[in-house]
């Protein structure tokens, strides 16, 4: 039964595992998933560790969905602190990693101290044992679960691992399960390798029982249903994420050369679109668990040293990381994914630093001697990309500076000028995606205020681009809201709502794609309810997941306050989004950046409805309102 | 006429939906051990193959059983337990040629697809179509199709200028 996933508290120093039920009491304030997870964090992570010693935490998280009777319940979310931000660290992954945890009795792995030597965790069938990884250590992620199923001799078992960059302590590196998924942002993967901790493989039969099966299976199939009727559905179903590339990109919505071009400036951009993947590359479309959309690509590489080698998963942001720096054709781009991913590489941060280096080389600003002789020309982008990989990888050269993401890009670089601050592109320290959000007021503050640093996942408002009626949005959002995509009014008020109700899909379990994500009719809260009622037999209303999820927000908030300082000063999109406009794309796009007035005007609007002073630090007695005040309580 | 379950492993995405709720509907359980379809993967070569009971003909399974345990359902034309005269020898599981009887650990006995009393639960939950219920007259047009396809290119490749 999904109620009974229990913690388990690793402690890698000592060699000591605890397992410990989860509280009703907790369930019901902090549901599962990312919610306990931050609460977890909260109340085990030593005040003001560094990051990269076995103070720090690294805590994994099923949805309390996870692997039950629901839409793709396949999410596993992992957190800690950040080397990369030094605030909270928080990432998302598919497949099936989280279903089998849950199935061998664990919903929360908190992971403490430090091994001396490398080690993995074996988690099977409600135990776990800590065991001698010294013959994993230097192996990739795909040789790694390859080794660990042989060395069982079960192709069932699920392993999530770190690549040689985490070992490396590349703070860049990301923790990974099968050939695509990937909890990529935010150094979960060097939080892994600082406790020389390779991999964590599962293996469960114990099954989850639902505490109405014939309900849950009835309702699942009326949502599998309706889901299915959905046109993103179905676009996603053969296109994946790349599904929008086309338009954002005749649209003049996507960030070339590090935000300097919103039109494509290297040669032909019909060699990138997705027909042309599907033409040369797909091999078909795979799906996480219990998901019916289906929008894992899978390929096979054609040229280089790893030719032949089988990938999944180009997704959107594989076109707008890898395409924004001047790879312009499929065979780059992919070999580009597949190498960050046996390296073990977050590759929406290694593309967003390495334009950052890009342009500071093309202003001159470094030079040769600083690259160890590479030309990081935006011309010879194809030829860098293999060497700049393994440099991060191997954390040596230029590749040791690329790792550590934009802040300590910007700590080694600033003594060559003092505008490297302005060329690196990023909010509270993580790296921004090449999307073009200056024009749009709403994605410039979610992706400002998102608690783990520039990010879309914490609350892509898409319904903004939508044009839908305003009485509509009224009715959605509980308050006024304009519908055109460049006004600043009621946009505080859908970013936050937006927020919360990711927040809610993250506990939940349920993949966020499968939301108001991308389609006004698809699942939310009242399904959730029902997901929950039929898997769990606890009842949640509306109001109650929503509460919920301005629990969990308030809370990631408190983490990054206590543990990083974070306040109003970090919750601004890039000085460049303030000065510089783009010349191409529709109209509304061209010419428009954003107004530093009215910017702080929609900030203090977000403050008030989160309930957070005008330092954008939760109030008294918003945390009384939402049982926060006597946080960590340390009931787990 | 008798209905099977066929399967179009080009049209499978691995999802294990069909294991989910063979396993949810007839356990009451998650858990893809006792399911009695199995999906078996090759993760790094993007393939996956769903199996299941072929509900033969001749079938190994109640030829092997010495208590006369396992018998057609006259309906249905599948084979079905009686778990009245089973003993658990797990014979049937060992004879099966496709690996299709499996052991319930929990309830200590044999399992197979009895296709679930007519609505199949994993072709109801397969969203590609993968998995399909058909008559079994017309189970093997979609395969007859694909070949006159093939036969109608080459002809037609080999009559262009």
């Amino acid at each position: 039964m999904p109620l009974t996933g229990k913690v388990a508290i690793v402690d890698l120093t000592k060699g000591e595992i605890t397992k410990i039920s989860i509280p009703e009491k907790l369930r019901r304030l902090y549901l599962g998933g990312r919610g306990l997870q931050a609460y977890l964090i909260y109340n085990h992570l030593k005040p003001g560790a560094d990051p990269l010693s076995p103070d720090n935490v690294l805590v994994v998280s099923a949805g309390v969905l996870t692997g039950a009777m629901a839409p793709a319940a396949a999410r596993t979310q992992w957190g800690g602190k950040s080397p990369i931000t030094g605030a909270i660290a928080s990432s998302n992954m598919g497949g099936y990693f989280g279903p089998e945890l849950k199935f061998a009795g664990f919903e929360h792995l908190v992971i403490k101290g430090a091994s001396k030597k490398p080690v993995y965790l074996w988690v099977n069938d409600g135990e776990i044992e800590i065991r001698d990884a010294s013959h994993l250590w230097g192996k990739d992620t795909f040789e790694t679960q390859q080794m660990i199923r042989e060395e069982y001799g079960d192709e069932d078992i699920k392993i999530a691992c770190i690549g040689i960059a985490g070992e490396n302590l590349v703070k860049l590196a990301n923790f990974r399960t099968g050939p695509k998924d990937a909890a990529g942002r935010t150094g979960t993967g060097c939080i892994a390798g600082s406790k020389k901790l390779k991999a964590i493989a599962v293996r469960g039969r114990l099954g989850l029982r639902p505490a109405h099966p014939q309900r849950a299976l009835e309702y699942s199939k009326e949502a599998f249903d309706k889901i299915m009727m959905t046109k993103v559905a179905k676009a996603m179903g053969v296109d994946g994420t790349s599904f929008i590339w086309n338009v954002t990109n005749s649209s003049g919505l996507l960030e070339w050369m590090n935000g300097q071009t919103n039109r494509f400036p290297f040669g032909d951009w019909h060699d990138m679109t997705i027909e042309r993947f599907h033409e040369e590359y797909s091999l078909g479309v795979a799906a996480c668990f219990n998901c019916s959309v289906h929008c894992r690509h899978q390929f096979r590489l054609k040229e280089g040293p790893r030719a032949g080698e089988f990938g999944e998963g180009p997704e959107y942001n594989t076109q707008t990381a890898f395409g924004t720096f001047g790879l312009n054709n499929w065979e780059d781009m992919l070999q580009g994914w597949h190498l960050a991913n046996v390296y073990g590489i977050d590759t929406t941060g290694w593309c967003n630093a390495v334009r950052g280096v890009m342009e500071l080389y093309q202003r001159g600003i470094i030079d040769k001697k600083v690259t160890g002789g590479l030309d990081l020309s935006w011309s010879n982008a194809k030829e860098i990309t293999p060497k700049l990989m393994e440099l991060t990888a191997k954390n040596e050269g230029i590749g040791a500076i690329i790792g550590q993401g934009p802040l300590g890009i910007i700590s080694e670089f600033s003594k060559y000028s003092d505008k490297v601050g302005y060329y690196i592109q990023h909010c509270k320290g993580l790296g921004k995606l090449g999307n073009v959000d200056r024009v749009q007021p709403s994605f410039s503050l979610g992706i400002a205020t998102s608690t783990r640093g520039a990010d879309h996942l914490r609350s892509r408002p898409a319904l903004d681009h939508y044009n839908l009626p305003e009485d509509v949005l009224e009715k959605l959002y509980g308050g006024k809201v304009s519908g055109d995509y460049t006004s600043y009014e009621g946009k505080a008020r859908m970013v936050r709502w937006h927020e919360l109700t990711y927040a809610v899909v993250d506990c939940v379990g349920t993949c966020k794609f499968q939301t108001v994500f991308f389609s006004p009719h698809l699942p939310a809260y009242e399904e959730w309810s029902k997901y929950l009622l039929y898997n769990t037999g606890l009842e949640f209303t509306t109001e109650e997941l929503f509460e919920i999820g301005e629990r969990v927000y308030t809370l990631e908030k408190m983490i990054n306050y206590r543990e990083a300082g974070h306040a109003r000063k970090d919750d601004y999109p890039p000085e460049r989004s303030f000065k510089e406009g783009h010349k191409y794309g529709l109209e509304p796009v061209k010419g428009r950046h954003l107004d530093r007035k009215k910017y702080d005007k929609m900030l203090d609007e977000y403050y008030e409805l989160h309930g957070w002073d005008n330092n954008g630090v939760p109030a008294p007695e918003t945390l009384k309102k939402l049982e926060l005040a006597k946080e960590p309580s340390h009931i787990v | 006429m008798q209905k099977v379950i066929t399967v179009d492993y080009e049209k499978c995405t691995g999802c294990r939906l069909c294991e989910t709720v063979c396993s949810l509907y007839n356990e009451g359980v998650i858990n893809s051990e006792l399911s009695r379809i199995k999906m078996i993967r090759w993760e790094w070569d993007g393939l996956q193959i769903p199996t299941l009971c072929q509900q033969c003909d001749v079938a190994a399974c109640m030829a092997v059983c010495p208590k006369d345990a396992i018998y057609r359902d006259k309906e249905l034309g599948c084979m079905k337990i009686d778990y009245r005269k089973c003993i658990g020898c797990k014979l049937c599981m060992h004879y099966c040629p496709f690996g299709a009887i499996s052991y319930n650990f929990e309830k200590k006995r044999v399992m197979k697809c009895e296709l679930c009393g007519g609505d199949p639960m994993c072709v109801k939950f397969c969203e590609t179509k993968a998995l399909q219920y058909v008559d079994v007259s017309v189970a093997a047009l979609p395969k007859k199709r694909d070949l006159a396809e093939k036969v109608l290119m080459e002809v037609s490749a080999s009559e262009a200028p």
